[in-house]
């Protein structure tokens, strides 16, 4: 059948089983919305900023593993999606970014709200395409999500210009892709594999470092499996956080500059590290030249570049994380006798972490006069439900959550790890709200972030998305007033907020609704009550303000040199 | 030290944009680069020349390999390739001077292509060694402009590509 751009474009997200787009009209994409008009088969949320969309959308990613869909309109449109696409790439999110651009005749001529978005965002997506022709625009489509979510996934921009979205074509949408130039390598090399297991099973301090990747391959269950198998000490990174249950005994919890002293300690002795889709970030190793200098390097990314881009790899795996786990079980249970050889050896390693867990346990002092930011992170794992999805925003609070919630379950924290944006947490919690009516999402955010797409309430309110949003307030830009006191000499230059906030009014103010805490004892009832109400929430927590992240590997340092308590 | 590397990519819009940002994003150098398409007017072979220790290029090849437009990557440092490269050079040619530069010329098989009263340009190919030589010779008979191709290369026998 006959059809314009605009409704192909539609139709093909329909076949790529969208069911959800956040995104902003304008100018070059008014046809697309005429089209969505009557379009029943596509949800279209309208947030409040183009930012929040494209992390609403990268929020639905993080949560349901599928592809996230944001549009906007060209010019300060397509700009103001620049740091969504940024947040996605660094993480390895999958996304769909449809930007308007203006008519092909135009494309270069300074033309009203036309902006070279291809070249602006060349650096921070996976792959963009211009489509220059209606009968480009399927395959395009099929290409631009098969790019986003296939080998290690990330945002994928397509500019579609105006008098393209107009011109009609036969729509038909391909059944498949193949891109002679794109072929990530999903199965692990079986000798590498069996190397691997060679390798591991010889250790006497092994530990497997998780990353994001292993949340990004659905392979929670492989990777529990084999670690409970081996009985082996399991730490993840921020994005890997959930993978691993952290429950469990030998779960050390994260590593890297605000990790737990024992996971730090286990990766400077370790003999033999296995990484599994994770990427060595500067956050996790601390100072290269001293980073796990004794141990035997394994790693599993279906990133290439990912290895050997800034630490040593003894031997390297490139494969999906799920694939390759799979294939490390089955040798495993291939060799019982060897298993329990390994089990055995590892015995006295796992009795010298234990050592160093109660040494110096993740923990904080109780204040009775203020609130301590960790117990309101405590009170809310608690108190939530067990599927609970909870996103961040960047700061402290991230750090408190991380540290202290507790994650058992993948794609239950969202979070921007690599970028470190601010504003993220209140707009990727209303992306994951849509994906999930019916489960508690919580988005935990300081005083500084939350301003930062607080715009994002009437969304909510708009959307019946009932949203609990959680706001430690120390009245500062608290992780860069952190570094100030220990860096700086107490200069708090530019962190105080000064002035104070009245987050209940505000939230009625979007007709939703807001509580508070100023005592240690009111929070566990303010979280009670906003958990209870069925809107959208404000919870703000009047937390002690010079608290600080602890421990913390100073920039630079080494992981074995954390200040503990300053 | 310097590589000769050759990329095949899809000849398609913006291509050589991903590359060249790619090298500078990273903090790359390009010492050179050409492009052409191959046999196959599908795809073109952007040829480069690059410097860095055996990490870096080894960053380099996986980066290139990586963008999704690049069908193969092929380095030709390790002797495996033919590389040419063409200059063009005008230079000062005035009484004695021009017969000294007709010498130089004919020794290195280099054509005059360009004759004035005062100056002669010259068209010369070979290996960057062998341009870099000529260019010696000349220099210091007055070198007014040069333009350099930068090498392509080709793969020995059944080595390189097909197309
Ligand atoms: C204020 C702040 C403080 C921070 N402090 C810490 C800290 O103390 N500790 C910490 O850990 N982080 C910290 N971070 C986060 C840090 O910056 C990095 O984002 C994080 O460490 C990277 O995690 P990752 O290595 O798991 O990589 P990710 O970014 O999750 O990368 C995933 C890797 O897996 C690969 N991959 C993807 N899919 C697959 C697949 N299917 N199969 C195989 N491989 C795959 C990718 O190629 C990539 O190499 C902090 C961030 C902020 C903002
Ligand atoms: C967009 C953006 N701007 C600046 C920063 C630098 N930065 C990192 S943490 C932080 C302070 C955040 O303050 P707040 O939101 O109150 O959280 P807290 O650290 O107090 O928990 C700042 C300014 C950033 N990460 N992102
Ligand atoms: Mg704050």
């Amino acid at each position: 059948m006959k059809m314009n751009g605009a409704r192909i474009l539609l139709e093909c997200l329909k076949l790529e089983g969208v069911d959800t787009v956040f995104g902003y009209p304008g100018g070059t994409v008014i046809n697309i919305y005429d089209e969505l008009f009557s379009f029943k088969e596509i949800r279209h949320i309208l947030p409040r900023h183009e930012q929040a969309g494209t992390h609403a959308a990268d929020g639905f990613a993080r949560a349901t593993g599928r592809v996230g869909v944001a549009i906007a309109t060209s010019g300060p449109g397509a700009t103001n999606t620049v740091t969504g696409i940024a947040t996605a790439y660094m993480d390895s999110i999958p996304m769909v970014i449809i930007t308007g651009q203006v008519p092909t005749p135009l494309i270069g001529n300074d033309a009203f709200q036309e902006v070279d978005i291809i070249g602006i965002t060349r650096p921070c997506t996976k792959h963009s395409f211009l489509v220059r022709d209606v009968k480009e625009l399927a395959t395009i489509i099929k290409k631009a999500f098969y790019i986003a979510r296939t080998g290690r996934p990330g945002p994928v921009l397509v500019d579609l210009p105006k008098d393209v979205q107009i011109a009609q074509t036969e729509f038909s949408y391909p059944e498949s892709i193949e891109l002679r130039s794109y072929k990530p390598t999903v199965e692990g090399h079986p000798k590498q594999v069996e190397r691997a297991m060679t390798m591991l099973l010889g250790a006497k301090k092994p530990v497997v470092y998780v990353g994001g990747g292993a949340i990004l391959a659905e392979a929670a269950g492989e990777l529990t499996q084999l670690c409970d198998l081996l009985g082996v000490p399991v730490t993840t990174t921020l994005m890997g956080l959930g993978a691993y249950p952290e429950d469990r005994p030998n779960a050390l919890r994260m590593l890297g500059m605000h990790g737990s002293y024992y996971a730090n300690m286990a990766m400077t002795y370790t003999d033999v590290l296995v990484a599994v889709g994770a990427r060595f970030d500067d956050r996790v190793t601390g100072k290269l030249s001293t980073f796990a200098p004794h141990a035997k390097i394994i790693h599993i990314d279906v990133d290439p570049t990912s290895i050997k881009k800034n630490v040593r790899v003894d031997l390297p795996i490139v494969g999906d994380v799920k694939d390759v786990l799979a294939r490390m079980v089955k040798e495993a249970q291939a060799h019982p006798e060897k298993v329990a050889l390994f089990t055995s050896a590892i015995e006295p390693w796992l009795a010298e972490i234990a050592g160093w867990k109660a040494k110096h346990p993740l923990t904080y002092k109780h204040a009775a006069e203020t609130i301590k930011p960790q117990y309101v992170i405590e009170k809310l794992r608690e108190l939530s439900a067990p599927d609970a999805i909870i996103s961040t925003d960047v700061g402290q609070h991230q750090m408190w959550t991380a540290q202290f919630f507790t994650f058992t379950k993948p794609r239950t924290l969202l979070t921007s790890g690599g970028l470190g944006t601010m504003g993220y947490g209140l707009p990727a919690a209303m992306g994951a709200q849509a994906a999930f009516p019916q489960r508690q999402v919580i988005a935990i955010c300081g005083d500084g972030g939350i301003q930062m797409n607080i715009q994002e309430m009437a969304t909510l309110v708009q959307n019946r998305l009932p949203v609990k949003i959680v706001i430690l307030n120390n009245n500062f830009l608290g992780m860069v007033r952190q570094w100030q006191e220990l860096f700086f000499d107490k200069r708090y230059s530019q962190t105080c907020m000064e002035l104070p906030i009245d987050y209940i009014k505000l939230a009625d103010a979007y007709g939703a609704k807001g509580f508070r805490a100023t005592t240690t004892e009111e929070v566990a009832e303010v979280i009670t009550q906003g958990f209870a109400h069925d809107g959208p929430v404000i919870m703000e927590f009047m937390i002690a303000r010079e608290e600080k992240v602890l421990p913390m590997v100073p920039a630079g340092a080494s992981l074995n040199e954390m200040v503990l308590n300053a | 030290m310097k590589h000769t590397i050759s990329v095949l990519v899809e000849n398609e819009f913006g291509v050589l944009a991903r590359v060249s940002s790619l090298f500078s994003g990273r903090g790359f150098n390009i010492d050179s680069l050409s492009v052409a398409p191959t046999n196959d007017e599908t795809i073109s072979r952007i040829t480069l020349e690059t410097r860095g220790d055996e990490q870096i290029l080894e960053q380099i090849n996986k980066q290139l390999n990586k963008l999704i437009d690049v069908i193969k990557v092929i380095d030709f440092t390790d002797g495996s390739g033919v590389e040419r490269e063409m200059a063009l050079v005008k230079v000062t040619a005035e009484d004695e001077s021009r017969a000294e530069v007709l010498r130089i010329v004919d020794i290195f098989r280099a054509k005059i292509i360009d004759v004035t009263p005062r100056s002669y340009t010259i068209e010369a190919t070979g290996s960057p060694v062998k341009i870099n030589a000529i260019l010696e010779l000349l220099r210091p008979l007055g070198l007014k402009e040069l333009v350099r191709t930068g090498p392509v290369a080709i793969g020995r026998g059944s080595k390189g590509w097909k197309g």
